[in-house]
């Protein structure tokens, strides 16, 4: 019997050692739109993240409302008019990184990753996939990842009037340094 | 083991759900599409670092008929500009043709409306502006001085977005006149200002100001100011379209100096344009 305990003890330790979990909340997201009338971008430092390293799975979260323009009138209309940020507050990426496993965490290192998942802005759930790189460094996880979107698909509408200022493919970046989870 | 297993894979199923978010304080935004509702200031001030730059036209009475193009003939005008210094303050002036009228003023937000980390139920801000009229005395030869041609308001301004689609605002408001007509006429006038705003698409809004001013203070044919109109917004212009009964566009006058009487349709059309200039860009804090 006690040995039955030691060796669930033991399963229950090791099970919670594999189930490592790296975080941050100040991960910077920011995207990128270019046209012939102008350039936009925004930027918000404050997303979160959160990879699962006994699995690879890994997930984003970000407030709308977070990102921050140099013109206070376009911030004001991404708000109200193109995201809808009271009815959907945040964009969400749920996914996993694939070729997770053969990575070491224990050791320092630079790897290139694909990650694909699901990605949720404006209420509108998108699969995507992307190729970015992840870093081993004292025990930290530095991730990322570029990639474009269409802003269609996502349900958000461009009025004919600003269409020439806004691209129609936004290019993301995402990054992010993921610290140890202590639970 | 069955257990813990099933534990560990529903804990792996929303990664998101084990880290606590920081509390943030989200500032209610976009309550009115700019800072003025029609005539009245609204309780949204300026973004810092950013001129607003406003053209207003009220025309003559749409009762002129077709001999005035139903007012389109007589037309007075506000240039106006805004300037946002802070996030909670504003300050701004204009010249009107209406009495070759001066303005300034300052509106500074004192609470703003907000949810999370900080509750907030209402925005209020301070007003208060000075306006110098600059006609030539009407009488030259009497003795004149020039605090005669002052005026001064003192407004508050308490509102709420209570919906995406719907803000109120009441703006009580006294108005001191250095010189007033006749001896009836009391030099502070008392009033409430109230304003609304249904946003009926994402780019267009319908609003409505009453202004009612408390009895015995002006002299007869004076009227409570009633507008209504629309805001439609272009990416970088707010176009104000609205019927008025207010031919001023500063508070002294649309508040003390109303006489258009709405049943006999003594309505003026007018529009306010706005076009914001970005000054200063805003920082992307840490």
């Amino acid at each position: 019997m006690t040995r039955l305990v030691i060796i669930t003890l033991f399963v229950l330790i090791q099970h919670t050692g594999n189930a490592q979990k790296y975080f941050t909340k100040s991960g910077t997201i920011s995207f990128f739109s270019k046209t012939d009338m102008e350039n936009i971008d925004a930027t918000s430092k404050s997303a979160v993240c959160v990879l699962d390293a006994a699995t690879g799975k890994m997930e984003w979260s970000v407030l709308i409302k977070g990102f921050q323009f140099e013109k206070a009138l376009m911030q004001e209309h991404f708000n109200e008019n193109y995201m809808e940020s009271d009815k959907f507050p945040k964009a969400i990426f749920k996914g996993s990184i694939q070729n997770f496993a053969k990575i070491n965490l224990g050791t320092n290192g630079k790897h290139k990753v694909i990650v694909d998942g699901d990605l949720t802005i404006h209420g509108v759930t998108k699969k995507i996939s992307t190729s970015g790189t992840l870093e081993i460094k004292d025990g930290k996880v530095v991730t990322a990842s570029e990639f474009d979107i269409t802003i269609a698909d996502y349900g958000i509408s461009i009025p004919n009037l600003v269409k020439d200022n806004i691209a129609k493919t936004l290019k993301i970046s995402v990054s992010g340094m993921l610290e140890p989870l202590k639970s | 083991m069955i257990f813990v297993a099933e534990f560990a894979k529903a804990q792996e199923e929303d990664l998101l759900s084990m880290i606590e978010e920081d509390p943030v304080t989200e500032y209610v935004n976009a309550s009115f599409k700019t800072n003025r509702v029609i005539n009245l200031h609204s309780l949204e001030s300026t973004a810092p670092g950013v001129l607003d730059f406003k053209i207003s036209h009220r025309f003559g009475y749409i009762n002129g008929g077709f001999y005035d193009i139903f007012g389109l003939d007589g037309a007075t005008i506000r240039l106006g500009l805004d300037y946002g210094i802070t996030d909670r303050l504003t300050i701004g002036g204009g010249r009107s043709s209406l009495q070759k009228t001066y303005d300034g003023y300052i509106k500074y937000k004192l609470l703003r409306q907000s949810t999370g980390a900080v509750k907030m139920p209402i925005t209020l801000a301070f007003f208060g502006s000075t306006a110098i009229q600059t006609l030539k005395w009407s009488d030259p030869d009497r003795e004149n001085y020039f605090t005669s041609r002052l005026y001064y308001t003192f407004q508050c301004i308490i509102g709420r977005k209570f919906s995406e689609s719907f803000s109120l605002q009441l703006s009580p408001t006294m108005v001191h006149r250095n010189l007033v007509k006749t001896k009836l006429e009391k030099n502070d006038v008392f009033g409430l200002g109230t304003a609304a705003r249904i946003k009926l698409t994402k780019r267009v809004a319908l609003n409505g100001e009453y202004i009612y001013i408390l009895p015995d203070q002006l002299a007869s044919p004076y009227q409570n100011g009633i507008s209504i109109g629309f805001d439609i917004e272009t990416g970088g212009h707010v176009f104000q379209l609205h019927f008025t009964n207010s031919a001023s566009m500063i508070e002294k006058g649309f508040f003390t100096e109303n006489t258009g009487d709405w049943t006999k349709g003594d309505i003026h059309f007018g529009f306010n344009v706005s076009r914001v200039f970005t000054v200063k860009k805003q920082k992307i804090a840490e």
